[in-house]
Formats: C-alpha cells, structure tokens, sequence
C-alpha cells in the first residue's frame, strides 16, 4: 500500500496499515544512521522548512538531519527570529513558505490545532511535530517502532503511559497508535494530570502506581512540565518525586524484560531514577536515533510517489 | 494493460546452463575467488547472486561473500511514479573496501536500475572493481552501462516485456516474453 494522506496531523484516525507502513519503511532507514556516509538522493531538490514556534532540540535537529540525509534542502524557521514578531499570522507565513516552493512544512506549535489550520491553507504537505497539548504524531511512532524493534511486536502488550497526561501531546499520540496497534493502554499519575476524556477512548486509568506498573511490558514515563506546574495542579515536586517517581523497586511489578522509554528531556531523580534512565532495559537513547529514522520513513512516504495525487 | 506470454526464453534448465556458465566466466576473469564478492540487486537479483555463489562453492571448494542491495533509495524516478515502492534492506554484511564486486540482476535494460545500484554500493564502501552479471540482457539502454557476464542476449521491442522467474520468488525457474496489450 502507499500514503495516501496530504498531511500528517496526528495518529488519531491513521489506520493500522498505514501505522504498519512507516514503521516498515522506517527499518531499512535506520541501516542509513548507521553507515559511514549517511546520506541517499532520495529527496534531491526537495525543501523542507520547520517552522519552530516553541523551543526544540531533538525533534527540530531529527527532521532537520532526516531531511538531510535524505538530500533534501532543509531550512529552520525560528519563530521568535521570523515576521510572526512583526505580527504576521500563521497562514501568511504558510502562503509565503508556499509561495518559495516549499514540499513540506514541518511546524510546531504552542496552539493545538495550528498544523491542522496550516495544512488548509497550504499547498505543501504539513507534517505535525507537536501542537499544544493535542498531539505528536512522529514522537508516538518513534516509539512504536522503539517497542517494536525491542519486543517484536506490539499487539497484545501491556503499556503504562505514566506522569503528566494532561500536558502531555506525546501520551495522546502514544494512546491513539498503540491502541490502533491492539496493545492494552494504561494511564498512571496525579488525578490533577489525568485529563477525564481520555477514561472514555477505552484506556485504563490508575492513580496509584503500584497498580499500575502490576505486568506491564512497557513504561514510557512522561516529562513533568515543570514550565506549566505553575497552576498548583499537586503539591510540590519532592512529593511528586515520591509518589510517582519511577524507580528500581517500582519496576519490580512490570514484567521481567520490561521495557523503560521517555520522550525526554528528562527531569532526573523527578520522574525517573538515574539508575533507571541509565539501564539497560531503557531505551532513551535509541529512541532518539529511531526518531531520525521515522522521521526519514515520514519523509519518503509524504514526497515519493507523489504522482498518484495523494489525498487529505 | 494486459500482459500475453509470446515465447519462453528459458526453461528452469536453461537458467542452470547460464549460471554455470557466468560462475565460470566469474572465475576465469577474476583468477579464481581471490577478492571476490556477489551482491544481487533485490528482488531477483538476490537469489541469481545466491546460486552463483553455491556453484562458485562447487567449482572453487570455498564460499564467496555474499549481499543483498535494495535501491530503491537511489531511484531517480521516486516522484514521478504513481505507486510507491516498497523498500527493503540492503544487507552487505562485509567491507566492500578493496573487492571485486559482482553486481547481480535478472534483467538489463535501460541500466538506470545499475547506476542506482553502483550509486548504492559506492556508498557502502570502496570496492577495488564492480562488475555487472545479468541473466537476460534486453538492450534498449538509456546510459552507458554494458554487462561483463550475460546469461543470454535477447533483442526486444519496448513494448515486450520480460519476465524472469525465480523459485524462491515465484516458485518456479523461467524466462519467457510478453506483449503489452492496452
């Protein structure tokens, strides 16, 4: 089958064949990251703009360098250096990208919904890198294809998604793909950060940690933003530590061969024990050469074959 | 576009007789297996490449490296084309620094697939000599690429089209001609 999407907004929606589509061409990618020359012509005279309206490093540097080895032209657009401070909206500034011959946009955003808004307007292909608390689609594959590679499968598996729900567009990006992928979902962390709608999308939601860690093949352990824990929403970050804080002894209820991920950067000794994050059993860092990979597999999919007249 | 078999080519037989003939001329070119590594270019390509290395086995008493190459990635057609191509891994699981490499496909024709494939190969590493061995060489070439070793020259019309069967692909060994019909 080939991608048949525009766009890509999010994993809500995309069906288990299309999920199955990137994480198999993400495969003979990630061979590229490892050879000496990392670089094929695939995308020769093809651009590729991120249009960054909130800080990143490794989801910005990830298109960036999968663009890159991919021999597309790549361009970073800072929003705090561009015309949006001359007051210039998000739409004129997709026209003029569109307007310069752009393929793709990649963009980022504090509103959820602006890459959806963008990718109206647009003729080139939006690809989402994360909208305000809504979704992260390329986040929630990467870590598909990381449990993937590592358990060989993904149907069937027991993940607990734990910490900062409510602020947390990877969770929903990981709820939507995992769930489609037929792994059972699980919620952990303070009721305060655990948005009510999301009990209703057939997920299993805990408070209590202990509970639910009981079996599971694989925890993915949320960022406390602590930019956004301004509003009281538990009481301080030492209690939090204790409460829902992952750590060795915890992990004893999950399955022998657990496996521990984090979309990063991390808090350490906040969400995450260093002992944790630094095992072998974590997968942290892979995660972030499996993010090049899919990312290069996004890229092929939305530019290669173009010529079948892809749909929204 | 339909597709009407005209005449066999070769027979599972005739396949055989050629992949002999090329592992010899492989051999007597090369002076002997010193160096030497096969490489088919996917799909059937790959299993060509395997036969050529277990005859070498037969001939020679030792096993040659042997490795799979996807090119999907070096196509220079990628947006152009309506469906999309599946791609596969390449898998060299050997330094290609300094040998000499036999590239492997089923059929030769306009050899943009072959520079996808040295493109390919020059990337992985810096093999000493490439060479190109074909089991059916069509004519019909868009660059300047010729075949060291073919397993048979069959001129065409460029509305024909070649099939080439494998066993491991297809299940069974063959080689015929087909017309397109619209």
């Amino acid at each position: 089958m080939a991608w048949q999407h525009k766009d890509l907004l999010g994993l809500r929606g995309l069906a288990k064949q299309e999920i199955e589509l990137i994480l198999d061409t993400a495969a003979p990618m990630k061979d590229i990251i490892g050879r000496d020359i990392k670089k094929v012509p695939t995308l020769r005279g093809k651009s590729i703009v991120c249009l960054f309206y909130e800080a990143s490093t490794r989801t910005r540097t990830s298109f960036e360098l999968a663009g890159k080895f991919m021999s597309a032209d790549t361009v970073n657009i800072a929003a705090a250096s561009s015309s949006v401070v001359k007051g210039e909206s998000l739409i004129d500034t997709g026209k003029t990208l569109d307007a310069m011959g752009t393929d793709i946009i990649v963009i980022r955003h504090a509103a959820s919904g602006a890459p959806h808004l963008l990718a109206k307007h647009v003729k080139a292909r939006v690809v989402n890198a994360g909208d305000g608390a809504h979704e992260h689609p390329t986040q929630g594959l990467l870590d598909l294809y990381t449990i993937k590679e590592r358990k060989g499968r993904l149907e069937g598996l027991t993940v607990t998604i734990l910490g900062d729900v409510l602020h947390s567009r990877v969770a929903r990006s990981n709820i939507w793909g995992l769930r489609t992928m037929g792994a059972e979902v699980r919620l952990c962390g303070p009721s305060t950060l655990l948005p009510p709608e999301l009990a209703i999308t057939g997920v299993k939601v805990f408070t209590r940690i202990e509970e639910a860690l009981e079996g599971a093949d694989v925890v993915n352990v949320l960022r406390l933003q602590l930019e956004r824990q301004k509003k009281g929403l538990f009481p301080t970050i030492r209690e939090y530590a204790r409460q829902f804080g992952l750590n060795q002894e915890r992990l004893k209820r999950c399955k022998s061969d657990v496996l521990v991920l984090h979309p990063g950067p991390m808090n350490r000794g906040v969400e995450i024990a260093d002992d944790v994050a630094d095992a072998d059993f974590a997968a942290i860092e892979e995660q972030v050469t499996n993010g090049v990979a899919v990312r290069m597999a996004i890229l092929y999919l939305m530019m290669g074959g173009s010529g079948s007249g892809a749909v929204h | 576009m339909k597709l009407l078999d005209k005449a066999l080519l070769m027979d599972g037989d005739a396949i055989r007789r050629a992949i002999t003939r090329i592992a010899h001329e492989i051999l007597e070119k090369n002076e002997g297996i010193e160096q030497l590594a096969l490489v088919g270019i996917r799909r059937r390509g790959v299993p060509l490449a395997k036969r050529l290395q277990e005859k070498i086995q037969e001939i020679e008493g030792t096993t040659v490296p042997l490795g799979a190459l996807d090119i999907t990635l070096y196509r220079d057609d990628l947006t152009t084309l309506d469906v999309q191509p599946v791609i596969h891994k390449t898998e060299v699981p050997f330094s290609l620094h300094g040998k000499k490499v036999v590239l492997v496909d089923d059929v030769l024709y306009t050899g943009r697939t072959v520079r996808a494939a040295l493109d390919a190969l020059i990337d992985i590493g810096r093999p000493q000599v490439i060479q190109l061995a074909v089991l059916i060489d069509r004519g019909h070439r868009e660059l300047p690429i010729r075949a060291d070793y073919v397993g048979k020259n069959v001129p065409t019309s460029k509305r024909e089209v070649i099939s080439v069967r494998v066993m491991e692909v297809d299940g069974e060994d063959g080689a015929s001609i087909q017309d397109m019909v619209d």
